[in-house]
């Protein structure tokens, strides 16, 4: 009972994954950082106008929309590099939507994946 | 204010229960095996799993707490916002994955995947349960607040209510049900708020809201006063008696008056030369609650909210806005805000809370809440509970329990990730419509500003009952959906990391899911207990303390798992331990708790700073890396076997 849970067919898009996330991670820590470094040090550069809205909104709405963006970015560039890696085998979840699978293990094997 | 049930209310209210409790049922049979009852059985599709984790993630603390804050304190609410968000980058870049790949059920089956140590195993387990305690008590304390005003409920009956719902909901169908259960509650909130900040916009801004016409707007007069410097006050309304003064903090001056038999409490305005009418709760010696010197029923305790002039007219009303016209008419008018004072008198105490006029373009920026303003007399201390908050919001998300349960309901390391993406875009949308709820129910004249938590859920009572009822139900769910998650990952702390693996007891599947339903029960039991004795307490500030003992405990450990190939077993224990203790210790020796839960007044908290993360986070990494390097070094050969 002990390890990993589930054996996942070999993912040779783990380690550009893993980059690709870590880099990703840290460009979004620099705009966070950057939110609370004006908000201590400059307070009142956050009430400047910015059209009809200021830089605190613009800001804080900012990074809300920036997480979408780079989630998404994330997303893409991983599926593909799974497709492009995987030879389409670890790619499942994109063609069947909406189908849940009763036994993992058997579909990814009769798919015909190899356990790790 | 006096909080009358609708019907409707409770009629949407009871067939919404009615629903949960048949998914349940309809799921129970399902649940037969381990991985069903803990982790659906690996097979919701993400879509609905992303959509679950925004009903997840979306408690009482953000739908309620974020907007109340917002409605009374403008931008620094929706820092939480901010903060909540960008904790999901590290749950999608650092974590998502790989949880998913190393673990089965439960976030210490990850975390022990390279060791097989009972000492994780263990300590692990202890802090999913003390993490799962200190975000289910604030869930719980607003489940009692919210069914007071919904079904006319005392407050431990709505505990009672919440908790054995959800222990039905649990001990039947797990996280099958509560799956459902929070797609459902997540996409119905992102749904309605969206409805409510629409109506906000299309009924415009005025300087005195009138709740479309159902409540008549209440003007807060004030009264001239003959030569305010002079130690005693004169002044001009002559049917007016003067009583006494009571001294507040600082330069406050207050003032009782008495016209037809009835007493109420004034400010005393010494610049503009005026009393301002406040709002007071007054409890007597004999225990007697008055609000605004009269019964609750007489509704005589205003509710407030409203901007005192737009574009420089004290007399305006706009039209339809936008999303950019909205922001705008605030930034270029002036907001009323009010501020609170307790002042002791003869043995009652009055709670007074006064006008405070403040410029558009300060509420839309930082510093009404936490002060980050050398100028406006903010210390060091201030600055580094801030920085500590928005560290606690970033690396909390991430170590949750009941998030991280949520990696072993999908099949594949695929599927968590898109679900984290699903989860991300809906969770950021909803942050998004906070602002303007909670800005929506600032100027609309709708706060109870003695339950500040009830701003959303009032500012849709504004726009009629059934909207209401609607957002009431679903504020309710919140508490359910979330209160459900984190049982089950207290239960699968208990019934798989400690009694199976730790103890060593080898339950079978059955008994497992057994010894898990028993453990979602005990659980539940000991949060509606809780849930009673912490009423009062507030909602955001107990779950700020969850995020930080969360990403003090558990984030470290994950984080250098994943990325440290000489992390040791004895290095994560060490963590663990460390973060969870110096997070809790620094939180009860803190000013905060010395006078909100200690009630100690006057007396000095060893800890300068309310937020733990800033100190316990990096120890928590230190103490990993240092025990580590002397184990790795002990044993001569490294215990890990490299990242993932």
């Amino acid at each position: 009972m002990h390890g990993p849970a589930q054996e996942w067919k070999k993912d040779s898009a783990s380690s550009i994954k893993e980059l690709l996330g870590v880099w990703l991670f840290f460009l979004y820590l620099i705009v966070y950082v950057g939110f609370i470094v004006i908000n201590v040090v400059s307070p009142k550069f956050m009430s400047i106008d910015v059209g009809s809205l200021n830089v605190a909104i613009t800001y804080g709405m900012g990074l809300i929309v920036l997480a979408m963006v780079l989630a998404f970015a994330y997303n893409h560039v991983s599926t593909h590099a799974e497709e492009l890696l995987n030879n389409g085998h670890e790619i499942e979840e994109d063609d069947d939507q909406g189908k849940h699978r009763n036994n993992d293990r058997d579909q990814h094997q009769r798919r015909g994946g190899k356990a790790e | 204010m006096n909080y009358v049930p609708s019907p409707w209310a409770v009629v949407l209210f009871l067939s919404f229960v009615a629903s949960v409790l048949m998914i349940s049922y309809h799921f129970a049979r399902r649940t037969k095996s381990a991985s069903g009852y803990f982790a659906a059985g690996g097979n919701i599709h993400w879509s609905v799993n992303g959509i679950a984790f925004a009903g997840d993630y979306l408690s009482a603390a953000s739908f309620l707490g974020i907007c109340g804050m917002i409605a009374v304190s403008g931008y620094d609410g929706f820092l939480y916002s901010i903060g909540y968000l960008a904790g999901w980058i590290v749950a999608l870049f650092i974590v998502a994955e790989p949880m998913k790949r190393m673990g089965k059920y439960t976030f210490t089956d990850a975390l022990d995947s390279k060791f097989n140590s009972k000492g994780i195993q263990l300590v692990a387990a202890i802090s999913t349960l003390v993490v799962s305690l200190f975000y289910l008590i604030p869930q719980m304390v607003g489940a009692g607040s919210l069914v007071t005003p919904l079904l006319g409920l005392p407050h431990w009956a709505g505990v009672v209510m919440v908790g054995t719902i959800v222990i039905i909901i649990v001990a039947t169908a797990g996280m099958t049900s509560t799956t459902y259960v929070q797609f459902l509650k997540g996409g119905l909130l992102i749904i309605f708020s969206m409805t409510l900040v629409f109506m906000v916009f299309s009924r415009g801004i005025s300087t005195e809201p009138n709740q479309g016409g159902d409540v008549p707007y209440h003007n807060f007069v004030t009264i001239g006063v003959l030569d305010p410097t002079k130690g005693a006050v004169d002044i001009e309304d002559k049917s007016y008696q003067i009583i006494k003064e009571l001294p507040g903090s600082g330069s406050l001056r207050f003032l009782v008056l008495k016209k037809s038999g009835a007493q109420s409490i004034w400010r005393l305005n010494e610049q503009e030369g005026v009393l301002e009418e406040t709002l007071v709760i007054s409890q007597l010696a004999d225990g007697t609650i008055l609000y605004n010197g009269a019964d609750k029923e007489d509704e005589r305790f205003f509710q407030i909210g409203h901007m005192s002039e737009i574009d420089g007219n004290p007399n305006a009303k706009t039209g339809t806005l936008n999303l950019f016209s909205f922001i705008d008419t605030i930034k270029k008018g002036t907001v009323i805000r009010w501020n609170k004072q307790v002042v002791a008198d003869n043995g009652s105490k009055h709670t007074i809370y006064y006008q405070n006029p403040t410029p558009g373009k300060d509420v839309l920026s930082p510093g009404l809440k936490y002060k980050i303003d050398s100028e406006k007399g903010a210390k060091a201390t201030d600055k580094i509970d801030f920085i500590s908050l928005m560290l606690a919001l970033f690396l909390g998300t991430a170590a949750l329990p009941h998030i991280l349960i949520r990696y072993y309901t999908v099949p594949d390391p695929a599927s968590a990730r898109k679900s984290t993406i699903v989860a991300i875009a809906a969770i950021g949308f909803f942050y998004v419509l906070t602002l303007y709820m909670g800005l929506g129910a600032m100027v609309s004249g709708v706060i109870d500003i003695s339950n500040d938590n009830m701003s959303a859920p009032l500012l849709a009572k504004s726009f009629g009952v059934t909207i209401f009822a609607v957002i009431s139900a679903i504020a309710f769910a919140t508490v359910l959906g979330t209160v459900s998650g984190l049982i089950v990952a207290a239960s699968g702390a208990v019934a798989h990391d400690l009694m199976d693996r730790f103890l060593g007891m080898n339950l079978g599947d059955k008994n497992k899911v057994r010894a898990g339903k028993i453990a979602a029960v005990a659980v539940g039991t000991i949060a509606i207990v809780l849930g009673i004795l912490f009423k009062g307490m507030n909602v955001s500030f107990l779950v700020g303390w969850a995020f930080a003992v969360a990403a003090s405990a558990n984030l470290p450990a994950i984080v250098m798992i994943l990325f440290w190939k000489r992390t040791t077993a004895e290095g994560v224990i060490a963590s663990i331990l460390v973060g969870l203790v110096s997070a809790l210790g620094l939180i009860l020796l803190s000013q905060e708790t010395y006078n909100n839960l200690y009630h100690l007044v006057n007396v000095t908290a060893p800890v300068p700073i309310s937020n733990p993360a800033i100190i316990s986070v990096p120890l928590s990494f230190l103490t990993l890396v240092a025990v580590s390097l002397y184990t790795a070094g002990k044993k001569s050969q490294p215990s890990s076997q490299g990242g993932v």
